[in-house]
């Protein structure tokens, strides 16, 4: 049975209605929250951890136990952070966008009750620099939440003093990665740190931190009022709750919506997308899960349930649930080239894999999109995927790989035809 | 107007040659009144000692500093970089290694509008190669300013509006659903100094809904709706 109203978490998601403190608490926002943070910092770990609720920034790694990490005291008088990863940018992906500007007092709340669970002293929200018009809403919100008494020095009423800042980035996708984030909080180059130290021992000022997505502190609160058992009601085993997809490319109606996880994908594209565009046969594929994961032919995606191991399963991920659907008219090689290009942009330069690998495998796909290179290569570009994939410090490196690796693995003959229609046209422009 | 030839790629990133004209005109950077507070309120986001923290947005301050005294986006020649830095007291490269990393940061003149189309997958699936013909056709320069003074052509990376794709930010403003025909409106629109609407340009679209018939969330659209009711 496909999700009801009542049970989405983000009412407000297209912003038809006003994203202030009003109208956010008629939505039920803040309400009470002084309630949740009493049940005590353990029992809304245990919570979160007991609705199955696993990261959405892409990793999917278990909320609750991420919270968990955190020191329970402070031994050493060092404070703890947490920071709230609103780097969307990841193509494909533009959810967090949506609770920014239309529901961030869920943000905000969750930002507290999260905080308070792991002990945290402020929040950090790191909003991509490009998010302008989204941030001046964050801000603004904050500046609501402060002036209510909800945020700040006894917040809520709970006698916890917390507060909530706003960072804005300004055009680094590598700043998503959690500690290129917190060296970009602290005023320097994105740059991922090598690991350990991890966030929770040693992260933002060298303090305990967790970096945490946008969705998955927004769904906090809700999952809290409404119990966990409410939460993972939804989807399948391991793969519980509800999430924000969002579809773009040729469907009939892009969107962001929010759904059951493990919706098969072609009941997300007829429901709430009009379909496909020039109907289901037209379909060539589709990457399901933001740019870094392989793509998946049509045939393989049209029944998958939309989940982590309902997409495991096809050879892909469910990332941040950014569905890119490709109908028969693209050119398949070119839409891969230009994430390669995206991750030459991006790479930051600081590993040698990366930084000479993501132009090398660019340049390679531009000639294999003109056909022009040697049936060879297309093994010498896969192998050299797999040198720059794992010999990273950070998952960037592996971002660039794997789209390449998934367009080989799907769409290896497509690839020899356009060699082989040059190397005729080449042979007779020669006669 | 500066014209030295950039590449026509992002990452081809120059800082503007240092020379006394350059100090003429900016050596004297203070921040204004009203800029010297929100700096202040700034660096008190961050922990004591940790000022250095404030070095982004103070850049971005700084960057639209400029722009209100230029009628541009703005940019960061060397010597404001020198002044955030001595602001924050920190050494200047450390200033100049986070203005020329960050990509928002423009580090040559740039017009007074600065139009960067989205190019990546999500967008070129949508046809912003279309968008970026406008554009071209336009003569709108990368890396430097058209001669009327208008115009900046970036094609940037992924935007996150991919769900009203293609899209374009100009300014502080994203321009989303864009065909040719409500693109070059657009530009037109600017270019005679009018306010074009933002956001979705999708006649009957409000945001990122399913065009048309809305497939969830219908009680919404007119009144503020509380489903606790229906738990």
């Amino acid at each position: 049975m496909a999700l009801q109203d009542k049970d989405r978490i983000f009412t407000n998601l297209y912003g038809y209605q006003p994203w202030n403190l009003a109208a956010a608490r008629a939505r039920g926002d803040w309400d009470n929250t002084k309630a949740l943070m009493e049940r005590g910092r353990d029992a809304i770990i245990q919570e979160i951890k007991d609705s199955g609720l696993r990261g959405r920034g892409g990793a999917g790694f278990p909320t609750g136990m991420k919270w968990s990490f955190m020191p329970k005291e402070s031994k050493d008088g060092r404070p703890s952070f947490l920071v709230i990863n609103a780097d969307e940018s990841e193509p494909g992906s533009c959810k967090d966008r949506e609770i920014i500007r239309h529901d961030p007092h869920k943000l905000i709340e969750g930002a507290l009750v999260a905080g308070f669970a792991m002990g945290a002293r402020a929040a950090y929200i790191y909003i991509r620099g490009e998010y302008i018009r989204e941030a001046e809403t964050l801000f603004a919100a904050v500046a609501e939440a402060y002036d209510a008494g909800l945020v700040g020095k006894n917040a809520s009423g709970s006698g916890y003093d917390f507060d909530v800042f706003v960072h804005r980035g300004a055009g680094a996708y590598i700043c998503g990665e959690e500690t290129a984030m917190i060296e970009s909080i602290e005023g320097k180059k994105g740059q991922p740190r090598l690991k350990p130290p991890f966030p929770a021992g040693a992260g933002l000022y060298g303090c305990p931190t967790t970096v945490n997505n946008v969705e998955s502190i927004a769904v906090a609160p809700t999952i809290l009022r409404r119990g966990a058992g409410w939460f993972a009601s939804f989807g399948r085993e391991n793969n519980k709750g509800t999430k924000l997809f969002q579809i773009s490319g040729h469907v009939n109606k892009p969107c962001v919506v929010e759904e059951e996880m493990s919706i098969p994908f072609s009941e997300l594209i007829e429901k709430h997308c009009g379909g496909i565009r020039g109907g289901k046969d037209n379909l060539l594929a589709v990457i399901p899960g933001g740019s870094s994961v392989p793509l998946v032919p049509a045939e393989q995606i049209w029944d998958a349930p939309m989940d982590f191991d309902g997409l495991r399963a096809v050879g892909s991920g469910l990332g941040t649930a950014a569905v890119i659907v490709m109908d028969k008219s693209t050119d398949i090689v070119r839409a891969i080239s230009r994430l390669s290009y995206f991750y030459k942009h991006e790479s930051c330069g600081q590993c040698t894999p990366c930084r000479e690998g993501t132009g090398w495998m660019w340049r390679v796909m531009e000639r294999l999109r003109k056909g022009d290179a040697d049936v060879q290569e297309i093994d010498m570009l896969w192998n050299v995927t797999k040198q720059v994939e794992g010999h990273t410090i950070c998952a960037l490196g592996d971002a660039a790989a794997w789209p390449i690796q998934g367009l080989i693995r799907h769409f290896r003959p497509e690839i020899e035809r356009r060699i082989a229609e040059k190397g005729d046209a080449l042979r007779e422009a020669a006669e | 107007m500066l014209s030295r030839g950039v590449h026509p790629l992002m990452a081809d990133r120059h800082i503007y040659p240092d020379s006394p004209e350059l100090r003429a005109r900016w050596g004297n950077f203070v921040w204004t009144e009203a800029n010297a507070a929100k700096a202040k309120e700034i660096v008190a986001r961050y922990p004591e000692g940790r000022q250095r923290s404030a070095s982004m947005p103070l850049l971005d301050l700084a960057q639209r500093q400029v722009g209100a005294e230029t009628n541009t986006q703005g940019w960061l020649p060397i010597p404001v970089m020198e002044y955030v830095a001595n602001y924050l007291d920190m050494p200047i490269i450390r200033v100049v290694e986070v203005a020329t990393f960050y990509t928002m940061y423009n580090l040559v003149p740039v017009g007074k509008f600065h139009v960067q189309v989205c190019g990546t997958t999500p967008c070129m699936l949508r046809g912003s190669d279309d968008l970026i013909s406008v554009c071209k056709a336009k003569k709108m320069p990368t890396g430097s300013v058209s001669e009327d003074g208008l115009w900046t052509f970036t094609e940037v990376e992924c935007m996150g509006n991919c769900s009203s794709a293609p899209m374009v930010q100009i300014n502080d403003d994203n321009y989303e659903d864009l065909t040719v025909e409500r693109f070059e409106g657009i530009l037109d629109a600017l270019a005679r100094g009018e306010s074009p609407k933002t956001g979705t340009q999708e006649p009957g679209r409000h945001t990122v809904e399913p065009a048309g018939a809305l497939s969830n969330l219908t009680a919404m659209v007119n009144e503020n709706h509380d489903y606790r009711g229906e738990w």
